[in-house]
């Protein structure tokens, strides 16, 4: 599929002749004897919305300083436009960031505040305030232009740190955790702001976050990262329908993880042999498995249908008793416990009201899914 | 009634602390000298009652204030320490900031160390510490000999007893109160402000002016503040470090006060310090105020 480039659809990484903005060849960072990014390769198109997520200590911070100008990489190379920018201080990059405590300058108002990037280019006078002021407009904080930080709120502080940050429009804007100080609420609203400015602006933008949702939402692709290495670099809905890893699936929403011996059936499909007593599994895999390599099936909770009769036709079957429930509201998480202690967590909508709910606690019912519902997993 | 009596502690202090003893020292000030015990009248004789408060009022005057007016030697004497406290204090400025922005900027466990190190003087007698540097800074004394040696120099330096020697006396006496200010201010000062400075486009240097200045700014009227207020009063450290020439208004206090024996004229010179010193003081205490506003 990487060969169909369609005019319509934002996919630069699938076209062989894009030249990518940024570019990380063979990358390693230490700091003293440890490790933060281990030869790391790289690529991120212009205009993309790029997202590089993984939990606190797995470099991803690092990946954003580089390529800011605060950190220099220790062996390999990064290239902004073709050019390596690994000597290049960071007040000489076209490159912003926005600070993860938004790092606002307390002794100046927002309009200052917005300038100050402006006024370190020379700018004409007229030029730059017509400039602060288009920027107030696009993060809506014209009437808070006189106001010092302390005197606005998170939100009002997050979107002038972004009005900063655009201000001198950057080819790249990089974006540390920008909304983990907002609440649920804000953040979400937030996310689709962002989404719209990164889009009328054109602006390639690099966020950092460990809010596997808040990638999902905003990104157009997502780099899911551990202990310096990239996992996976694919697009929201590949990431979370097509991982690669054991990891990745763990990483990203809720999933079960069922470990068996594999066997080939025919074609792509495979049985799985997985607990004794229990019937074995049917799965379909692109990759290819060798008859009893060991194998982890990753099943999505929502894609487990529950009920209380057996179902006459299902690829997959196993009974067991609901252990809890997890209600979300719009959305029940059913944890069944299987004879041999194995938990599968199911996931259904709740269309009905709460007290109609079909099975409580105790009930014995059936699970099932298709071979296609999962992914095939060497590790 | 418990906060009334909170707030009355304070009161009470500053009252028996500061007002009374002003209050006598205003009374001299309007006294006349005389050779008597103590050495000025009138004095206040309560047995007469309500007369004779009346006849110690009337026998109050001026005069003593004007003479400060007449005689060159005061005015003089206050523009000079005026000046002298001025310029220690851009001294103690210059050479303190650096120092505070290298410890804020050292390594966290160093830091207690070099607050230490800053502190570590106050251990010894003032007094001591002024007369160490008399033995360092006269003609036989150990800068002297160390610049001979290195042959820097042909002949000692004149140092003690000059202008020079006080302005170092007092740069190394309130080194700290100058440090700890800044320190406190740049300390706190988010690191992250200044990474987002270099990235808008900002050298190093213009980080340093258009961010860490001015963050630092309460930390630097503080300590100026704190350096400027004591100097101006001075006494001990143009006294001992100090020659003929130095001209300070604590010294020309004392020597009112024990050489000539002149309490009233001494008590007007010390009314007119406090005075002059109101300024600043009210100034330094706005400075205050606006940051723990800012800090709100």
């Amino acid at each position: 599929m990487g060969d169909i480039v369609s005019s319509t659809v934002f996919e630069p990484w699938t076209d062989p002749q894009a030249e990518p903005l940024i570019r990380f060849r063979n990358v390693t960072k230490r700091f003293g004897s440890f490790t933060a990014i281990d030869d790391l390769t790289l690529d991120i198109y212009e205009k993309e919305f790029f997202a590089l997520l993984g939990p606190s200590g797995c470099g991803k911070t690092t990946m954003m300083r580089m390529l800011a100008g605060f950190e220099n990489p220790t062996e390999g190379s990064i290239e902004l436009a073709g050019r390596d920018i690994a000597n290049v201080p960071p007040n000489k990059r076209a490159v912003n960031m926005m600070f993860q405590s938004y790092a606002l300058f307390p002794h100046l108002n927002i309009w200052d505040n917005i300038a100050f990037g402006l006024r370190r280019d020379k700018m004409p006078k007229v030029d730059l305030e017509a400039r602060v002021e288009e920027m107030l407009k696009l993060t809506r904080l014209e009437k808070f232009a006189k106001r010092k930080p302390h005197q606005i709120s998170g939100g009002q502080r997050q979107r002038v740190a972004l009005a900063r940050s655009l201000a001198k429009a950057p080819k790249l804007l990089l974006l540390d955790e920008p909304l983990g100080a907002l609440d649920k609420k804000l953040r979400q609203d937030t996310q689709f702001e962002l989404m719209d400015i990164q889009e009328k602006t054109g602006t390639t933008f690099v966020i950092v976050t460990h809010d596997q949702e808040e990638a999902m939402t905003v990104a157009s692709r997502v780099a899911v990262m551990d202990e310096g290495h990239l996992m996976q670099v694919a697009t929201p809905d590949r990431i979370y329908e097509n991982p690669e890893s054991v990891y990745v699936a763990d990483f990203i929403g809720d999933v079960n993880i069922i470990q068996g011996r594999a066997s080939a059936v025919g074609g792509e499909t495979y049985s799985i042999d997985w607990a004794e007593g229990q019937g074995q599994l049917t799965a379909t895999s692109a990759t290819s498995f060798d008859n009893g390599q060991t194998c982890h099936l990753a099943i999505r909770p929502e894609k487990v249908t529950i009920t209380a009769d057996r179902p006459e036709v299902a690829d997959n079957v196993v009974q067991g008793r609901v252990h809890d429930i997890a209600y979300l509201g719009n959305l029940s998480t059913y944890h069944v416990e299987l004879p041999n202690g194995t938990i599968i967590k199911a996931q259904t909508a709740n269309t009905r009201r709460i007290s109609r709910r079909s099975f409580t606690w105790e009930d014995p019912v059936w699970l099932s899914w298709t071979a296609t519902a999962g992914v095939l997993l060497a590790n | 009634m418990r906060r009334a009596v909170l707030i009355a502690i304070p009161y009470a202090w500053l009252l028996a602390l500061f007002l009374v003893p002003f209050g006598i020292v205003l009374k001299i000030s309007l006294s006349d000298t005389a050779i008597a015990i103590p050495p000025y009248v009138p004095t206040l004789d309560l047995a007469e009652g309500w007369a004779g408060f009346r006849a110690f009022l009337s026998e109050l005057d001026f005069e003593n204030f004007v003479w400060l007016t007449e005689d060159d030697l005061y005015w003089k004497a206050y523009l000079s320490s005026l000046k002298i406290a001025l310029i220690s204090t851009i001294f103690t400025l210059l050479v303190g900031y650096p120092m505070a922005y290298g410890m804020a900027r050292a390594p966290e466990e160093w830091r207690p160390t070099l607050m230490m190190l800053v502190i570590l003087p106050f251990w010894t007698s003032f007094l001591i510490r002024v007369y160490a540097w008399m033995g360092i800074l006269s003609n036989e004394g150990f800068l002297n000999q160390a610049l001979l040696w290195l042959g820097v120099i042909g002949e000692p330096l004149a140092l003690l007893n000059t202008n020079t020697a006080v302005y170092i006396g007092i740069v190394y006496t309130y080194l700290p109160f100058m440090i700890l200010p800044i320190y406190a201010a740049l300390d706190r000062l988010d690191g992250s402000l200044i990474e987002a400075a270099e990235d808008l486009g900002c050298s190093r240097l213009q980080a340093f002016w258009l961010v860490t200045i001015p963050l630092s700014r309460p930390g630097i009227i503080a300590g100026s503040f704190l350096v400027f207020i004591p100097v101006l009063g001075e006494f001990v450290i143009p006294s001992l470090l100090g020659g003929s020439g130095t001209l300070m208004i604590g010294k020309v206090l004392w020597e009112e006060f024990f050489s000539n024996r002149d309490w009233p004229v001494a008590s007007a010179v010390a009314v007119v310090l406090l005075l002059i010193l109101v300024i600043p003081i009210v100034l330094f205490q706005r400075n205050q105020q606006k940051q723990a506003e800012a800090e709100q």
